[in-house]
């Protein structure tokens, strides 16, 4: 398995409801170079979550657009593919069925699948797990299985919607150092959103900040650490600290312009 | 702690046998012998009885008796194959109806609401109800039973349907969404996966409906069937024919709900079993 990554770049993209007054988030612009792992940190209802599901094209921003590699996105594709924060795995199936599941809907033959299928599942170490039932399975377990069935797809682009903030702190951080590992050995991009400052400066290569309602890009941050990260080597607590210091600077000066511009 | 209990109960009468499916099938012949048994002591009292002795046909001896005969003349095998033919039909044009009506009022939260009245009220409408209308509009007797029985089983169908899909996790879709799944394979792999045990289970209530409608239905015009050959035996006064018959019914009932149970067990996902 090698894949290419891609280029992605936001332009000017907005997205507000027709129920509220103020957009979730405003004119966001933003270009993340291939193989990227890029990491969107914000507050709960900062639009993040909204601005991932718009990247898979899960759902349209109301303004701007997206564009992976020159290419307009217009609906969700196999070639970026979403991690939720639940692994959501199909209780019917087996641990190799729901890894294959979404190249049954493409037209791949059955040994192409299942030699796709073995590799992806060597890749989340679940190989003793192949016939399992999925609901056997450990939290940690089952979002492998669904870490598997995004890899199968050999997808440009992983999207991550907070995919281990259910998990015990043990797994998360092994899963988080995993995932990093596969896309860089893969050369895919990654984009995560995530609350957790720790997961980003394990996770991404640079840190963007949302913030303020709208929500927009606040600060962004290079997180230039040397491979494997190990969340108690002095350097990453370091970035760890000043990543948090901007962040709640940030979350502040934001906050305060809202103030001021409200009692005008 | 469950598995200790589960021993201690299990360790009654059959605690001696270790395969669950013999355990099982012990259990089943344990409870079919006291039923034999309290019915033979009643048909004991019933011959013995100078006021009851004219009914004595009605124990268990001459039923067991008469069930060869029946065979023998082929009474027995033309009355389930009759029907077996109606039954067939109907819950097959119930299932037709029910399967994608249900799968629509699951899924479409407009076409939920707007016929959910009228369904409710069509539904509490005893199937048999329907009787003097079916004879008018269908040519045939058996048309109408055909009619009735797929009245009475549809609504299961339909409402074990929507109750199936009302469970699934409207996650489920998100997922095969984002992973390239069409319109088509939404509803191959996962909408009928995911509900093929609530539809099994709905395919079962229709059965039992469908069954209880049969008998009556068949005491109509027809010349055929298991609801004919009890009317006919108990025109003929042959009360073992007419018992021989009753044991036929609650025999074929039996096991073609054993037979749906076993295939609801099969298709469940759901822990914690069927």
């Amino acid at each position: 398995m090698s894949i290419r990554g891609t280029e992605i770049k936001i332009e000017g993209l907005s997205q507000r409801y027709p129920s509220r007054k103020v957009p979730t988030f405003n004119r966001v612009d933003l270009i993340s170079p291939p193989g990227e792992a890029l990491a969107i940190i914000g507050r709960s209802g900062c639009g993040k979550s909204t601005l991932l599901h718009i990247l898979a094209g899960l759902t349209r921003g109301t303004e701007g657009r997206v564009l992976f590699n020159g290419e307009e996105v217009t609906g969700p594709s196999p070639r970026w593919v979403m991690m939720f924060q639940a692994p959501h795995l199909f209780p019917w199936m087996t641990v190799s069925q729901n890894v294959g599941v979404g190249l049954t809907f493409g037209r791949w033959s059955k040994s192409e699948i299942r030699e796709r299928v073995t590799e992806a599942i060597q890749l989340v170490e679940l190989q003793d797990f192949a016939e399992s039932n999925v609901q056997d399975l450990s939290g940690g377990q089952q979002q492998r299985v669904a870490l598997a069935r995004s890899l199968v797809m050999e997808p440009e682009i992983l999207l991550l919607d907070e995919p281990f903030s259910a998990l015990d702190a043990f797994t998360r951080a092994s899963l988080q150092k995993d995932v990093r590992s596969i896309a860089k050995r893969l050369g895919f991009n990654i984009v995560i959103v995530t609350h957790d400052i720790d997961e980003a400066v394990i996770m991404a290569d640079r840190a963007v900040i949302m913030a303020g309602s709208p929500g927009s890009i606040v600060h962004e941050l290079d997180v230039a650490l040397p491979d494997p990260r190990d969340r108690h080597d002095p350097a990453v607590q370091e970035l760890r600290t000043r990543l948090m210091s901007t962040f709640q600077e940030a979350a502040h000066a934001k906050g305060g312009a809202e103030a001021m511009e409200a009692t005008h | 702690m469950s598995t200790a209990a589960e021993t201690v109960g299990r360790a009654g009468a059959a605690g001696w046998i270790k395969h669950p499916a013999l355990q099982q099938l012990a259990w089943a012949i344990g409870g079919f012998s006291i039923l034999m048994l309290l019915w033979g002591i009643g048909g004991y009292y019933i011959a013995n009885n100078p006021s009851t002795q004219s009914f004595a046909a009605f124990g268990l001896m001459p039923t067991l008796k008469a069930i060869p005969y029946l065979l023998e003349a082929g009474k027995i095998q033309n009355a389930i194959y009759a029907s077996a033919f109606r039954m067939g039909y109907g819950l097959s044009i119930a299932i037709a109806i029910g399967l994608p009506i249900g799968i629509l009022v699951g899924r479409n939260k407009r076409f939920r609401e707007l016929s959910n009245s009228p369904f409710q009220l069509l539904r509490m409408i005893s199937p048999l109800s329907w009787t003097p209308l079916a004879v008018f509009v269908f040519a045939t007797w058996n048309g109408s039973i055909i009619f009735l029985i797929a009245v009475a089983s549809v609504w299961p169908v339909m409402y074990s349907t929507a109750a199936g899909l009302a469970k699934v996790d409207p996650a489920w879709f998100r997922v095969a969404r984002n992973l390239g799944a069409r319109p088509l394979h939404m509803l191959t792999r996962i909408i009928m996966p995911a509900i093929t045990f609530d539809v099994l289970s709905g395919i079962r209530l229709a059965l039992g409906v469908a069954w209880i409608v049969l008998v009556p239905a068949e005491y109509l015009g027809v010349t055929s069937g298991l609801g004919y050959a009890i009317q006919d035996a108990r025109q003929t006064l042959s009360y073992d024919h007419l018992t021989a018959m009753v044991l036929t019914i609650g025999a074929i009932g039996y096991v073609l709900d054993t037979t749906l149970v076993m295939l609801i067990k099969h298709y469940s996902w759901h822990r914690g079993g069927a």
